[in-house]
């Protein structure tokens, strides 16, 4: 702690140049945030997806309906303990640009497959009592200012018409990264009004007694309906999510790449700005030295210096995703979880870190190794 | 009582040895010093002349840890130097040495109480002790008023002191300077003389110090003479003393 103030000194040597660093580190630590959210708003249908929950659709394709009456074989499998389903709607609000996914849900089973959507009992029971009820998420809600008993007129796009709701429930989300953007009516109300599909879903979704068994499972049940006109695909629900997810590319791999640029670029901005402050100082590291400094002790100075700037840049550029990211999704329900984790500000503050360290690595050996006597004569 | 015949029974506080100090400029070979002897008792004020190239400051390094000496032994209050490793070396400095140099080489970004705190920094002395060291030391020097001066703020003598105090802060064994005045105007290398000489005479300090200026040399109580790496002449007692 004694040598506090000869780091803090040192910082403010070059202020400009201290601040531009700092600069760089906070940007490219912003981007880092932000390419974050979007491989985890990506990915994260993958991650928050039920160990224990099984998607089954149609084998044909997602657009495929299957009939109704799958839902009681699928009950009476051995190893399932709950089935649920729902359709797609795809109805626009006001605007086309106003997207959120609106699904036709089977009331009797919704809460019991999806225990992570809370919402309060009595809203619950005056959604299910009403035949033109809508159950919202927390964030669609916010993001459109609706309230319960609000009435919400959806026209569909697949089904036609105006479709006008009540606002009966607002769900949350146990978890912060849960999906809360969603948009839910009876299944039944569809069923009575649509004039085609009438009596098949859009997907089962169960919940199984022992997730060991999930997979074996999935095969009995695709089994069970083989040979039929509706045959199925089941997978587990993170499959599913996996699947979902590669068919927009490979998100994951051009997202490391923008990010591996950026560091990279970023190592190379921050090693010369240490390897200039370094050289400017030669002198100074060989009276430190020549007054029984250490050599351990020079290249540990510049070292901290390097991790100084790295980690306030960096927590300043993650704090800055972080409160973008507080705004949520920016896209208009493309992305619903637009969440930057703890976790990941973790990781961003520690990949900053590690840049400071091995941008520092090298200005700090040439230091140490500097010899006094040399030095001295430079001066 | 200094002595450059290797003539002495060893029981000074500053004993060399036969030292060489050889440099290599491409594949030739140059001496800087040869066989150079010399012993220094504590409280004495030695003063180094010679023409440029003839190996004072080789011989301060020396004597300061900085450099090692191809052959030879040095000798600093019964301790040998010349073996030790680069670690120990650095430690021994820290404890023995107090370095003045020719263009102060104070640190910009810290103020003067600062600069003379850096090497208290590297004992275990406690704030309150290494405030009070401090304060003495600038005390000594005349600058207890201008502790809080940042180096740009303080003319080349005022720099120069600080330097000194940051030297002596820790009460070293010797101080070595190199050319201590050869950046400044005569009167504040007269001040700055001044105060080496009062370190002699009033805190009983060994001084080595390294000129070009016979008036300075002129303080200390020996000059001795460098030419081609070898002790060749001294002079007793200088004349303003």
């Amino acid at each position: 702690m004694k040598f506090r103030r000869l780091v803090i000194a040192n910082l403010f040597r070059k202020k400009v140049r201290t601040l531009l660093t700092l600069g760089s580190f906070a940007v490219a630590l912003f981007l880092f945030g932000l390419l974050f959210v979007v491989r985890g708003a990506f990915s994260q249908g993958v991650e928050v997806a039920g160990a224990d929950r099984l998607v089954i659709i149609n084998r044909v394709s997602l657009i495929q309906p299957l009939p109704l009456a799958y839902r009681d074989r699928l009950q009476r499998t051995p190893g399932v303990k709950v089935v649920t389903f729902a359709s797609w709607f795809g109805g626009v609000y006001q605007d086309e640009r106003n997207f959120f996914p609106q699904m036709a849900i089977d009331v009797a089973n919704q809460r019991a497959v999806y225990p992570e959507f809370v919402i309060p009992d009595d809203q619950w029971k005056a959604f299910v009592a009403d035949r033109e009820g809508a159950a919202a998420g927390e964030s669609l809600a916010k993001r459109f200012n609706w309230k319960v008993g609000d009435r919400i007129p959806i026209k569909g796009t697949i089904y036609g018409g105006t479709w006008d709701f009540n606002l009966r429930a607002i769900y949350h989300g146990k978890r912060p990264q849960d999906d809360t953007s969603q948009f839910w009516f009876h299944w039944k109300l569809l069923d009575e009004r649509a004039s085609f599909y009438k009596g098949f879903v859009g997907w089962y979704v169960l919940r199984v007694e022992n997730p060991d068994d999930a997979v074996p499972l999935a095969k009995a049940i695709d089994a069970q309906f083989a040979n039929s006109p509706w045959e199925t695909k089941t997978e587990t629900e993170k499959a599913f999510a996996a699947s979902w997810v590669k068919q927009m590319g490979n998100i994951e791999f051009l997202i490391l790449t923008i990010g591996g640029v950026v560091f990279f670029t970023l190592l190379l901005v921050t090693g010369n700005t240490m390897a200039i402050s370094v050289r400017e100082r030669t002198g100074e590291f060989a009276v430190l030295k020549a007054l029984g400094y250490a050599d351990r002790f020079v290249l540990g100075l510049v070292i901290v210096e390097s991790l100084v700037i790295a980690f306030i840049g960096g927590g300043v550029g993650v704090c800055l995703a972080k409160v973008y990211t507080l705004g949520g999704d920016p896209t208009g329900g493309m992305l619903p979880y637009f969440y930057l984790t703890p976790t990941a500000m973790l990781y961003g503050v520690g990949i900053a870190l590690l840049v400071g360290v091995v941008s520092g690595i090298l200005p700090a050996y040439s230091a140490m190794r500097l010899r006094v006597v040399d030095a001295l004569r430079r001066v | 009582m200094v002595r450059i015949d290797g003539s002495g029974n060893g029981e000074c506080l500053i004993c060399v040895r036969d030292l060489d100090k050889k440099y290599l400029r491409g594949s030739e070979e140059i001496d800087v010093l040869q066989g150079l002897n010399l012993e220094v008792s504590e409280g004495e004020f030695v003063a180094f002349m010679g023409p440029s190239g003839s190996g004072k400051t080789t011989l301060l390094n020396l004597l300061g840890g900085l450099d090692v000496p191809t052959a030879g032994t040095i000798t600093v209050a019964g301790e040998s130097i010349t073996r030790m490793s680069a670690e120990r070396l650095t430690a021994w400095r820290a404890r023995h040495v107090g370095f003045v140099f020719q263009m102060y080489n104070l640190i910009p970004v810290l103020n003067a109480f600062e600069n003379v705190e850096l090497p208290l920094l590297l004992t275990s002395l406690s704030k309150a002790e290494r405030r009070e060291h401090v304060e003495t030391a600038l005390a000594v020097v005349g600058l207890s008023h201008r502790m809080r001066h940042y180096p740009r703020q303080l003319s080349g003598g005022e720099e120069q002191r600080v330097g000194i105090a940051r030297a002596i802060v820790s009460d070293p064994t010797f101080l070595l300077c190199d050319e201590p005045t050869g950046d400044l105007d005569r009167k504040s290398a007269d001040e700055v003389m001044d105060i080496i000489t009062s370190l002699v005479d009033d805190y009983g300090k060994t001084v080595l110090l390294v000129t070009h200026d016979p008036m300075v040399a002129e303080c200390a109580q020996v000059v001795l003479h460098l030419e081609k790496g070898v002790l060749v002449e001294s002079a007793r007692v200088g004349s303003k003393r």
